[in-house]
């Protein structure tokens, strides 16, 4: 039965991916992006991450893809498309490289130890996740709001018109 | 007391040493008079206190209480080098040698120092040459005042060194600069020699001084000792102009005449008869190293000799004639007769000198004229320079009493009464050439009908007092100074200077004479009296009586005029085999290897960067997507290392 | 009962796909997102292995690597809207002021 969720997800999941890159609008690139974060936070339920999936929902799914689509909007490239692009060879060893890539993990991956399969079951992931943050990770956790800040100052210091003088 | 004043032996070598640093320091703002009194002063003190230390050294008995040399004292300064087990201390010798040789150089150099002030009185650059001229003498002194061989080293390439500038003092001639040059090269192929043997004594007695080597000498093997002899032999015959390696004295005549009396006559060609004289012990251990120092040294006097004997340069006469003493010198020890060369040195110090001084005189008034066929009759308007040349004359020549007669005989005797037969007559063939070149010399110079230019005659003058000077009392030592060295049969016992210095020798092949034997003594003294006379006769001969003879039997005789005045052609084989070829090498050097390969591969590598740079900066598209794929290809490289690594 | 291994293998496909995409496309905003696409990718294998070794700490490190994600596409998303205003293009190729 899991077997079976796994697999459709999966493959929805790559089928998104590959429409991301490959869609010449980038309005539909966000939106397969969309498909493929909401695939990812079900497979994270599967590996009994409830919380991270729904964090992935609610962080990547409704607020960065939501960003992506504002700056698509705002930019005014909703109906812009790609030039073919000129440059081949790019294009040409880009591919192979991506192939040797997952080739070499595939193979890595392959002859590794078995790991234990993955079931679902019930957790206590929320407290889990909550008392980790809190007492292992309490540094990181606090330096992470810091992180935010900055990037909030960057991006309205980039962001700004000039000021008329 | 007499200890206390042997114990500041050391203020010997001090007082120059100070004059060079006072000079070298301070001399641009001492002036004329004062550099050349600090100079003096140095070296007449250093004389002084030498004399002083000799009047102590007669006080003390000749022998010690436990039998050995009662005059010797070793008095250390420092700890020189201190290299694990190989140790140098820098110490004085205080023997009945070393103070002879200090008295000689101290001596003759405030008598040269004192000529020079008058002499070298227009030249800019006086403070220069009195500082040389005094670290001449502190490193000669550092050279015979050592007790070990690093340290007459450092004292015999001092003295190359100091030889250099001062020949070289007028280096902006080209002239000079090349005699500077040659002079210290040649010395350089006879220092080689020098420290080969240095080395070897080393590695055979495991120390360098005097006193552990040469009690030890009875221990090295004869063929050892032969190459040791011989390697230091060579050294002598840098320092001290024998053939093969004399070729740098004659040109050594470029540097001023001062420098020329008392480096090249008097103290640092002497160096090598010294030397061989305290390495006796060595020497005799050897079957033929003595022999060879014999015959090289009377070839050499021979050879030298005969090319005086045609030269027309005045101070080139004079060189030729020190090569062919020293040979004479040599010839003396090579015999075993180390007394009687090294009272040959002496006197020839005194008489060479001199003669160079006289020389200098002359080329003073004359405006540095230098051939002496275009002198001629300077007896009367020169009376002082004159007299003092005849004296020096006449003791070159070997006339019966004066002090040139004394030494040379006294070798002469030894030759004969220790079976060198043979040498005894080359030795006289020797006296016949010297006394005929010297006679030359003197009527060429001073009698004869003046050639001299029309300007140059009118203010020939006799030179000043400051120069007179000096030359007079050379010119008295030169007459008395045979006292030293008394023919037995007069009945005085040993020759003084024999018995100053026979400690030293006696257990070498020298055996005092004891036996009066007059009759050997006085054969001897008659014939070199005889050879004096046949050699003067031709000399007034061709110079008074007929003077048109000489011109016409060197063209009836070309061929062998040329050869002796060209000194057998020495020059010229060393120039064809040596110096060609080196230039050659050069050559070939600079270009093919300095510009071409060395400059070619600098050059080269600062071009392969530059296309290195190019090739490389087309990396630098700019483009986002380029360096991304950059990224990732380093990625699939290092996970294709990994693959790989478990792979095979 | 899926094993492990499956997750992994679907995270290295995603994973060059978000690679691929980077070098593929020209316009700014799709290789952001196609390295969004990484980052997931990543986070999936984190997700893995936190579940085989039983340790809550892979699952944390996936909120923080979020949060972090969340700061680098404001201001990256800030920086291409000043570009685009200055250039008004979103074609990579046209930054290259770095050029040789």
């Amino acid at each position: 039965m899991e077997m079976v969720v796994f697999t459709v997800l999966a493959v929805v999941a790559v089928a998104a991916g590959v429409g991301v890159i490959a869609q010449r609008s980038a309005v539909r690139s966000a939106l397969f992006l969309l498909i493929n974060l909401c695939c990812l936070a079900g497979l994270y339920i599967l590996l009994n991450a409830q919380f991270v999936a729904l964090a992935q929902v609610i962080v990547y799914a409704g607020a960065i893809v939501v960003l992506f689509l504002f700056v698509v909007m705002l930019l005014g490239m909703e109906r812009a498309e790609e030039t073919p692009d000129p440059r081949r060879t790019q294009w040409i060893a880009g591919m192979l490289l991506g192939v040797l890539f997952l080739a070499g993990v595939v193979w890595a991956l392959s002859s590794a130890r078995a790991a234990p399969a993955v079931t679902l079951s019930r957790t206590d992931n929320v407290r889990q996740i909550g008392a980790a943050l809190l007492t292992d990770f309490a540094i990181p956790f606090e330096l992470v709001s810091v992180v935010l800040l900055v990037a909030i100052v960057g991006a309205v210091v980039l962001a700004k018109r000039k000021l008329q003088g | 007391m007499v200890e206390t004043m042997l114990n500041y032996v050391w203020l010997i070598p001090l007082f120059p040493l100070i004059g060079v640093l006072i000079n070298a320091s301070l001399g641009r703002w001492l002036g004329r008079r004062l550099v050349t009194i600090v100079a003096s002063l140095a070296v007449g003190a250093s004389f002084a206190v030498a004399a002083a230390v000799l009047f102590a050294m007669l006080g003390l008995p000749a022998t010690s209480p436990n039998g050995g040399n009662g005059r010797e004292r070793i008095l250390p300064i420092f700890s020189w080098i201190v290299a694990g087990s190989f140790r140098v201390e820098a110490r004085i010798l205080l023997d009945q040698l070393s103070i002879v040789m200090a008295l000689v150089v101290t001596g003759v150099s405030t008598l040269i120092h004192i000529y020079s002030a008058a002499y070298m009185h227009g030249e800019e650059h006086y403070r220069r040459y009195f500082t040389w001229l005094n670290l001449f003498v502190f490193m000669m002194l550092v050279l015979v005042l050592g007790d070990n061989f690093v340290t007459m080293y450092l004292g015999w390439e001092g003295v190359g060194v100091c030889s250099y500038l001062l020949i070289g003092y007028w280096f902006e001639r080209e002239p000079a600069a090349n005699a500077a040059k040659k002079a210290f090269i040649v010395n350089r192929v006879g220092d080689l020699g020098l420290a080969l043997g240095i080395l070897l004594i080393f590695a055979t007695v495991g120390s360098v001084a005097f006193e552990d080597v040469f009690p030890a000498a009875q221990a090295i093997l004869p063929a050892t000792a032969t190459a040791i002899s011989l390697l230091l032999f060579l050294g002598a015959t840098g320092k001290s102009a024998q053939i093969p390696l004399h070729i740098w004295l004659p040109d050594a005549m470029e540097g001023p005449t001062p420098v020329s009396a008392m480096i090249h006559a008097a103290t640092m060609v002497t160096a090598g008869v010294y030397m061989v004289a305290r390495c006796h012990a060595l020497f005799e251990q050897s079957l033929s190293a003595l022999n060879w120092v014999l015959w090289i040294g009377g070839i050499t006097a021979l050879l030298a000799g005969a090319v005086a004997l045609v030269q027309k340069d005045l101070k080139r006469i004079l060189a030729y004639s020190t090569i062919s003493q020293l040979g004479f010198m040599f010839l003396g020890i090579g015999v075993g007769a180390y007394a009687a060369g090294l009272f040959h040195l002496v006197t020839h110090a005194f008489f060479k000198a001199l003669l160079f001084l006289g020389a200098g005189s002359v080329m003073h008034a004359l405006g540095n004229e230098l051939d002496i066929f275009k002198m001629g009759g300077l007896r009367k308007k020169m009376p002082w320079t004159f007299a003092t040349f005849l004296i020096g004359v006449i003791a070159i020549s070997g006339v019966p009493l004066f002090s040139g007669s004394s030494s040379k005989d006294m070798i002469l005797f030894y030759a004969l009464r220790d079976g060198y037969p043979w040498v005894w007559v080359l030795g006289l063939i020797v006296d016949i050439v010297t006394s005929f070149y010297a006679f030359r010399l003197l009527i060429v110079v001073f009698y004869g009908k003046s050639r001299l230019a029309k300007r140059t005659e009118s203010h020939v003058h006799e030179s000043p007092r400051v120069m007179l000077t000096p030359m007079v009392i050379l010119a008295v030592l030169a007459a008395i100074g045979g006292i030293l060295g008394l023919p037995l049969f007069l009945g005085l016992g040993w020759g003084a200077i024999e018995k100053w210095l026979h400690p030293l020798f006696a257990t070498g092949t020298l055996i005092p004479p004891t036996t009066r034997d007059a009759l050997q003594e006085g054969l001897t003294i008659a014939m070199s009296a005889l050879a004096t006379a046949i050699g003067f006769v031709p000399a007034y001969w061709l110079y008074v009586r007929n003077w048109g003879t000489a011109e016409r039997w060197t063209k009836s005789n070309q061929g062998l005029y040329d050869l002796l005045y060209n000194g057998f052609h020495v020059d010229r084989a060393y120039t064809e085999a040596v110096v060609k070829p080196l230039r050659i090498l050069a050559d070939l050097l600079s270009d093919a290897v300095e510009v071409r390969g060395i400059g070619g591969a600098v050059n080269g590598l600062a071009r392969l960067t530059g296309l290195a740079g190019e090739g490389l900066r087309r990396l630098q598209t700019g483009l986002v997507r380029h360096y991304a794929l950059a990224i990732f290809f380093g990625a699939v490289a290092v996970l294709a290392y990994f693959v790989l690594r478990s792979v095979l | 009962m899926v094993p492990a291994v499956y997750y992994l293998i679907l995270s290295a496909i995603l994973f060059t796909l978000g690679a691929a995409g980077v070098f593929i496309r020209r316009n700014a905003l799709v290789m952001f997102m196609s390295v969004e696409l990484m980052l997931n990718a990543v986070n999936l294998t984190l997700i893995t292995y936190s579940r085989t070794l039983g340790d809550v700490s892979g699952q944390v490190f996936v909120l923080l690597v979020m949060a972090v994600a969340a700061a680098e596409v404001a201001v990256g998303l800030a920086i291409v809207v000043a570009w685009v205003r200055h250039r008004d293009t979103t074609d990579v190729d046209e930054i290259n002021l770095l050029k040789w």
